[in-house]
């Protein structure tokens, strides 16, 4: 059966999925648009297939921010499977393309979401990281808002006790959402706010601890340090703590992505990714190349500044988003 | 190790060509290539890249690089001066207004940096050029963005003009210029929300401020880490508000920074700072050649080829390695040499602009005596001319009469002869292995002026 029809018969079928990849559709419209429309294009234009075309196969690529050697190693393997099955019109390539790319991602398996990893017996504990500005507190919020409204009983601790108003932002979306957000002052020692979390957790009976942390560039290793201090604590606290940590990023980033990931697993084993800013016109590509090289998964996407502007990252929509296009192209053929 | 991004790449590339010295213009294909990639490594935009390195392989295939002993260093040469030609010269002024106040209006997306960049910008107006500033907090959407301003404000002790979350971003800057005007600070540099440029009503916003302040500076604050979007977003805020500079963030990250290029290249904006860390003070001019270094990812090794190629005349050059291949290298070559490395400049400056060298295993502790050189020299000079040509000749007589000459013990003669054979057997196995790594010199061998 081919790519797309298999694709195609995923999502036909419960009204469930239809309903998640359409909010998958909207949301990364603008990327879906993009990318396809650029392939189409591509294919359009060189209906031979030459060492132009691959080139520009790689730009296409490369400009949603695929992580350059991930890119040339694929571009690579197609080359030579177009060779081995003697393809020569580009049209023909392009499910190919579109199956190779979804492999990177999925590893051949297509159901693979990676929920949270709750403790359903207990306290969970969610520690978030990353670098300065990518998201952390704000997707706090929104997972908070998320757990709330599935019934659970959820506080947050400001762990970000360095940047100035860090506490007070995350104080509001407590406000917000209608959780308690434990706290200390500005410059105090963030491992000390942490065990007052875990602290406050345990006696309110909380479900779900979101901790917040202070952004942080991967190359400062002091920072990385009192990092993984703070880890330290949550796992000396509570055995099996923390039980996701999630790196947040910034899909406008570039190449440092796979740098961040790398360092902050190295520092905190990290459990997943939350991919922000999703809503702009960036692609946040890298995220192939981070499940490819470290096996690290997306676990969620942030779309907006809102709080109901988180969703599930779920591989199967993604991509039926990505492809939308040839999908209803395929059936129509 | 010492050397990385595209200069290790083209070692790479010409250790596997063919021919001796020459490349072909095949040769200059694949180190296009190589260009090409570490472009895209350090995040230029592809578009940028495509054309940048039309205009290298235009350059390269001419006689520069297919003539020269050393195509590697005259690709990476031709790169750097094309890089740094497109980043522009260094432009860290700011505007003055005829009529005070002078305003100044910080865009940019959401988590660039803006908050803490206004705070820098501040404290650097009043620090260095003794002008009194106004923070205005003109971000009334993100969740406490206001407090994180008057703290920031508090710490510099510099004053903070708000009107709460409640009000129209509009009318607070608008304001915030009579306040100004009132209190007589000279500078409002106006703390924007972060929003996407492809969000229609907050753009509008921003054009509503652009047009009641009539700003002398828009600064577009931008993540250094940004991908390949980064075109997108400048074009974009360039086109609705036509910024007047660039300010790039978080420069003291590993990032290679090659959105600086992209931005650059679509907008052809100044860059004018560049943001180094969270303190207030971090904040410094943005300097296009380290950038160019940057992007390549080869610390300041440019500024040594550059230094080299000025002082090293391509046909002595020539000559020499035509003396290592056959073993005649003399005394003569070598004090030729050392004049010819001594004309770079001091010596541990040269090899600290070495990336990595103190990392590598026979640079590591090395000091470079000055002294030691002069000392070298003399006694080279203390030699007859038969003697320079032919060491051979020398016995215990000759040793003492060279000490005598030069005033050092004959202990030292004896060690600089034995180091200048053991150079020589160095050099003809070098010259057999063009391009060889750096960091692979044998343990013990010194370099002659060491
Ligand atoms: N457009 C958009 N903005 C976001 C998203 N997530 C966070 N932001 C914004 O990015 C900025 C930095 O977020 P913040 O949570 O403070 O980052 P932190 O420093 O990592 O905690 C804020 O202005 C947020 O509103 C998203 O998914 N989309
Ligand atoms: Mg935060």
């Amino acid at each position: 059966m081919s790519f797309f029809k298999k694709l195609k018969e995923k999502f036909t079928g419960s009204a469930e999925t239809e309903e998640v990849s359409d909010k998958y559709k909207a949301g990364l419209s603008k990327t879906r648009s993009s990318f396809s429309a650029k392939l189409n294009d591509l294919v359009a234009r060189y209906r031979k297939v030459d060492e132009d075309f691959f080139e520009d196969l790689e730009e296409v690529l490369i400009s949603a921010d695929v992580g350059v050697n991930t890119v040339m190693e694929l571009v690579a393997e197609l080359e030579l499977e177009a060779k081995r099955q003697n393809i020569k019109d580009a049209i023909d390539l392009k499910e190919l393309i579109s199956e190779k790319l979804v492999e990177i991602y999925t590893d051949g398996d297509y159901t693979a979401e990676v929920p949270l990893n709750l403790n359903s017996a207990g306290l969970s504990v969610i520690l978030f990281v990353g670098v300065n500005g990518v998201g952390k507190t704000t997707s706090i919020g929104k997972l908070a808002y998320q757990l709330k409204q599935e019934g659970k009983k959820v506080l947050l601790v400001a762990g970000d006790t360095f940047r100035a108003g860090a506490i007070e932002q995350l104080g509001v979306w407590g406000e917000r959402i209608g959780v308690e957000v434990i706290k200390q002052s500005e410059g105090s020692d963030p491992a000390a706010v942490m065990y007052d979390g875990i602290q406050a957790a345990r006696s309110r009976g909380a479900d779900v601890l979101l901790c917040d942390t202070a952004g942080r560039l991967q190359n400062k290793v002091n920072l990385m340090n009192e990092l993984s201090k703070v880890k330290r604590v949550i796992e000396r606290e509570i055995p099996g703590a923390p039980h996701d940590v999630l790196l947040v990023l910034d899909a406008t980033t570039g190449q440092n992505a796979l740098v961040q990931a790398k360092t902050f697993s190295e520092t905190t084993d990290v459990t997943g990714i939350v991919l922000t800013k999703l809503d702009g016109t960036a692609k946040g590509g890298i995220v192939l190349a981070i499940r490819k090289e470290l096996n690290i998964p997306v676990k969620y996407v942030g779309l907006g500044e809102q709080m109901t502007d988180l969703e599930k990252f779920d591989p199967n929509a993604f991509v039926y988003g990505l492809f939308a296009d040839m999908v209803t192209e395929q059936q129509m053929d | 190790m010492a050397f990385e991004g595209l200069a290790d790449r083209l070692q790479q590339t010409i250790k596997k060509m063919t021919g001796k010295g020459k490349v072909n213009e095949q040769d200059v294909k694949e180190m296009s290539r190589e260009v090409r990639l570490a472009l895209l490594e350090a995040d230029v935009n592809f578009k940028v890249v495509k054309d940048f390195v039309k205009k290298i392989r235009e350059r390269a295939v001419g006689t520069e690089v297919m003539e020269s002993l050393t195509p590697g260093q005259q690709v990476i040469k031709i790169v750097k001066e094309e890089l740094t030609l497109l980043m522009g010269g260094e432009q860290s002024k700011i505007a003055v207004a005829n009529r005070p106040p002078t305003v100044i209006m910080m865009v940019g997306l959401q988590g660039a940096g803006k908050t803490t960049t206004s705070g820098k910008l501040a404290n650097l107006l009043r620090k260095k050029h003794n002008r009194k500033p106004l923070l205005v907090a003109a971000d009334v959407y993100r969740p406490a963005a206001i407090d994180q301003l008057k703290t920031v404000g508090k710490q510099l002790n510099i004053p903070v003009f708000d009107k709460g979350t409640e009000a129209n971003p509009v009318d607070i800057a608008n304001e915030a210029i009579e306040y100004a005007k009132q209190e007589h600070l000279d500078y409002v540099i106006v703390d924007t929300a972060g929003r996407l440029h492809i969000d229609e009503q907050l753009m509008g916003e921003l054009t509503q401020i652009k047009a009641d302040l009539n700003p002398d500076e828009i600064f577009l604050v931008v993540d250094a880490m940004t991908g390949q979007d980064a075109v997108n977003v400048a074009e974009s805020f360039d086109q609705q508000l036509n910024v007047t500079g660039v300010i790039l963030t978080k420069l003291d990250g590993d990032t290679r920074g090659g959105a600086a290029l992209s931005i650059r290249a679509v907008t052809d904006k100044p860059i004018k700072f560049a943001g180094m860390g969270e303190k207030l003070d971090e904040l410094e001019a943005f300097h296009p050649e380290r950038m160019a270094s940057r992007i390549l990812g080869m610390g300041d090794v440019l500024t040594l080829i550059e230094k080299a190629q000025e002082n090293i005349d391509e046909k002595k050059a020539k000559e020499l390695e035509e003396k290592m291949r056959s073993a005649s290298f003399t005394f003569d070559d070598f004090l030729d040499q050392m004049e010819q490395v001594k004309s770079m400049g001091p010596l541990d400056e040269l090899l600290g602009m070495i990336p990595g060298a103190n990392k590598m295993k026979g640079l590591k502790n090395v000091q470079i005596d000055e002294k030691q050189i002069v000392h070298v020299e003399a006694i080279v000079k203390s030699m007859t001319r038969q003697e320079r040509q032919d060491p051979g000749l020398m016995n215990a007589g000759r040793k003492r009469r060279i000490a005598k000459g030069s005033g050092r013990p004959v202990s030292e003669v004896n060690r600089l002869l034995k180091q200048f054979e053991e150079m020589k057997k160095m050099m003809k196995q070098m010259s057999g292995m063009q391009g060889g790594k750096k960091g692979k010199r044998k343990k013990g061998f010194n370099l002659p002026f060491m």
